[in-house]
């Protein structure tokens, strides 16, 4: 008998938290956006406002910018905040998104061991770096995940006129997972690695990284923000999510962006108008 | 390593702060893992207990199966129930994919197999010492389910708690099915996964240390309910004397 | 549940095989109503198989089992005391309800069933204690009470006693009679020549799988027609007799009373 009301309290537990779990929800969108804008912490900063001002809540999926616009082209979310441009063109071009807007930029940069074995510290020329880089073949981490990080990586090496793939596994390692565990590679091999600075910034475990080289033209980071297209996916929550675009791109959503720090730094500049 | 130090103080100040954000992922953690080894249970056990007392052709063949079954990789699990819940699968329409119903169903999947793998080896264990004697009374292999199934209570704690051990500290499907989302979907492993990738190994391992005190607390406590074997009475030890005599 | 008998019961050329090997060779024999059967014979003479068949739980290989009463429900009109009964993981109360609720009695009349089967085995006062704490012997008594409240009319019985001391087999003993007087025909193995006397209206003598004998008590143990039989109930070893070396020798039982 002890067993069974055990159990029984159990299942009642169970079915409480479930019931409490379930609890009446405020209206809501789905948000597919990257690692490096819910890692840095932006999203934590801004939501809220825009929650306690439209009472709709965003629930934020952080992946990579390709499964970010996988997930979207499924109909599995209403809004998509990524950062490849080309990428989101082609998904607008295809039907699946409307009305692309630029939302902010910061910038990539590329962070190595402070022992710089390469040589590349203080360099402005991102592809001459890579070249240095290659020639020294030290290691270096890649995100190697499709994302919007790993396809600018791969730019800035057909800029530069190499094929690091031939050295995957040797010098050139890629990680297949998100920014947070490429740098936290890289930090453990004393690698090089490109990063978006807001990720570097909030990132705690960097060791002996620091940035090696920045301010090349080509590590521009722009972010931008399209709204699922309703005619293809009509269950989509296009009012609300039209409202989100609305707001971020809005004189509020700007400011949101702007004030958000770490260490009194900004993270992500908003969009110039 | 002064990374664990800093890991035990973080779990220690986590757990005795009780964080709103931290008891709300532990609440969504254990109710979500809760409801799915329920749900494993009234789907598992009696099918590990049919399959223990029932001859069918293809029996063997499902025995091996489903001892297999459980070792489903969870991102496979997840990727399956993602495709299915997604809103361009089958089920899409239903609109649960990045719910704690769709992690639910996933860790359904992944503990099933267990519950009915482990009940079908007590349950057979106890149909050979009991079958006769069921027989005899007139119960039919039907009746004699519910019969094993309560008289091996004791030992199927054991599967019940294996199968929570899977759910709980499962991360790979609840992380494509639930998203992590915060305030929705976020359990201790995907929190956990997170911080490490925000490079917070500290907080990250402190949230490790609260998830595997949790796990303790809930096996002790299906252990609390599981007596140790009985132990033979005094008079059963004279009677086993004086049979022997 | 019907009231027609379903006796008597008529095994006709029955063979049980295990393995290839022959254990029960053409037995033919009779249960009349109204009897008490003691099975006597050395271990390993199929007492317990040539029992099981009676009661359904084996399928003989040839030969058949016959029920010549017109009773409807052969199987529910029977039952069986194992030498070791399964004590299911609950109370004495609910060992018995169980068995009543499997054959479908309804909850109502349950509770007298039981009070009365479990006083009249004398283990009312255990009415609530965990069935596997019980004593051997006490748990043959409710072994018994359980079958006792399915009133069947014919209860097989596997050497009942034993494992028990002698108190407990008194007991035992005790509880078989009443169970007899209420109208149940009794067919019990032992190996106990003591107990058959005091229990046995008849006797069968089994002996590695055949029937040798089947007798009024009184004729089988005053002059046992079968030479293998009279040196059995005079107390002779047996295996000396034996040509299958299969058997294993020492074991204390084959000593007979």
């Amino acid at each position: 008998m002890k067993t069974f009301s055990a159990m029984a309290l159990l299942l009642s537990l169970s079915v409480l938290l479930l019931t409490g779990s379930a609890r009446a929800e405020q209206p809501f969108i789905t948000l597919a956006s990257t690692t490096s804008t819910q890692n840095s912490g932006l999203f934590g900063y801004i939501l809220p406002q825009f929650t306690e001002l439209s009472g709709i809540e965003v629930r934020v999926v952080a992946v990579g910018t390709g499964q970010a616009i996988r997930l979207a082209r499924n109909g599995d979310a209403d809004v998509l905040l990524v950062h490849h441009r080309p990428s989101e063109q082609r998904f607008v071009a295809e039907q699946h998104g409307v009305d692309r807007r630029d939302v902010m930029y910061n910038d990539f940069v590329i962070v190595g061991p402070t022992a710089d074995p390469a040589g590349i510290q203080g360099m402005d020329d991102a592809a001459a770096a890579l070249k240095k880089l290659a020639a020294a073949s030290t290691v270096f981490v890649s995100r190697g995940d499709d994302s919007g990080t790993h396809k600018k990586e791969r730019g800035l090496w057909a800029a530069a006129e190499i094929d690091p793939t031939i050295a995957s596994g040797g010098w050139y390692r890629e990680t297949g997972s998100g920014m947070g565990a490429t740098l936290n590679a890289a930090s453990a091999m004393n690698g090089y690695a490109l990063a978006d600075r807001g990720t570097w910034m909030s990132f705690k475990n960097k060791g002996a990284l620091t940035v090696m080289v920045e301010g090349d033209s080509r590590l521009f980071n722009p972010y931008g923000v399209i709204l699922v297209n309703p005619v293809k996916h009509p269950h989509i929550k296009a009012d609300a999510g039209r409202r989100f675009v609305d707001w971020i791109t809005s004189a509020a959503g700007q400011d949101a962006i702007a004030t958000f720090r770490i260490g009194g730094q900004p993270l992500f500049y908003p969009n110039p108008r | 390593m002064t990374e664990f130090s800093e890991a035990f103080a973080a779990a220690f100040s986590l757990l005795i702060s009780l964080d709103p954000d931290l008891a709300e992922i532990v609440l969504l953690s254990l109710s979500v893992s809760l409801v799915a080894v329920f749900i494993a249970i009234v789907v598992g056990m009696p099918l590990g207990a049919a399959l223990a007392v029932f001859n069918f052709r293809g029996r063997r063949l499902a025995v091996v199966g489903l001892s297999s079954l459980m070792g489903l990789p969870p991102v496979v699990v997840g990727l399956i129930v993602y495709m299915l819940l997604s809103r361009s699968g089958p089920l899409g329409v239903l609109g649960l994919l990045f719910t704690p119903t769709a992690m639910i169903i996933a860790q359904v999947i992944l503990v099933v197999p267990i519950i009915a793998a482990l009940t079908r080896q007590v349950v057979e264990e106890l149909w050979g010492e009991y079958q006769e004697q069921l027989r005899s009374l007139g119960a039919t292999p039907r009746q004699a389910l519910p019969t094993l199934l309560w008289d091996g209570r004791f030992s199927l704690i054991t599967a019940m708690l294996a199968g929570f051990g899977r759910a709980i500290a499962e991360v790979g499907a609840v992380m494509i099915v639930g998203g992590n989302i915060d305030h929705a979907t976020r359990v201790m492993t995907t929190a956990i996964a997170l911080e490490v990738s925000k490079g917070d190994l500290a907080l990250a391992l402190g949230l490790g240390i609260v998830l595997i005190l949790i796990s303790i607390s809930v096996n002790a406590l299906g252990h609390l309910i599981k007596p140790s074997e009985v132990k033979p009475t005094y008079q059963n030890r004279v009677a086993v004397n004086e049979g022997m005599r | 549940m019907t009231t027609d008998s379903i006796l008597p019961l008529e095994l006709r050329s029955v063979n049980f095989e295990a393995q290839g090997k022959r254990l029960i060779k053409d037995l033919s024999c009779t249960f009349e109503p109204g009897l008490r059967t003691i099975v006597i014979g050395p271990n390993g003479a199929g007492k317990s198989l040539f029992l099981r068949l009676c009661h359904g739980l084996l399928q003989p290989a040839s030969g058949q089992v016959v029920w010549h009463g017109g009773g409807q429900d052969v199987t529910r009109s029977q039952g069986m005391v194992f030498q070791r009964p399964v004590m299911l993981r609950r109370s004495v109360h609910a060992n018995v309800e169980y068995a009543l609720s499997v054959r479908g009695v309804p909850r109502k009349m349950r509770h007298t069933i039981i009070d009365e089967v479990l006083q009249r085995t004398g283990l009312s006062r255990f009415a609530d204690y965990p069935a596997r704490q019980l004593s051997f012997g006490e748990q043959q008594r409710l072994a018994l009470a359980r079958v006792w409240a399915l009133k069947p009319q014919i209860l097989f019985l596997d050497e009942p006693t034993a494992s028990l001391d002698p108190p407990a087999t008194h007991l035992v003993e005790q509880i078989i009679e009443a169970i007899d007087a209420a109208g149940t025909r009794i067919v019990m193995t032992t190996h106990d020549l003591g107990q058959a006397r005091r229990l046995a209206d008849e006797v069968m003598f089994l002996h590695r799988g055949r029937l040798l004998e089947h007798a009024p008590a009184q004729q089988f143990f005053d002059e046992p027609k079968n030479d293998q039989a009279r040196a059995f109930v005079r107390g002779e070893l047996l295996w000396w007799h034996r040509k299958n070396p299969l058997h294993k020798p020492g074991s204390k039982e084959e000593i007979g009373s």
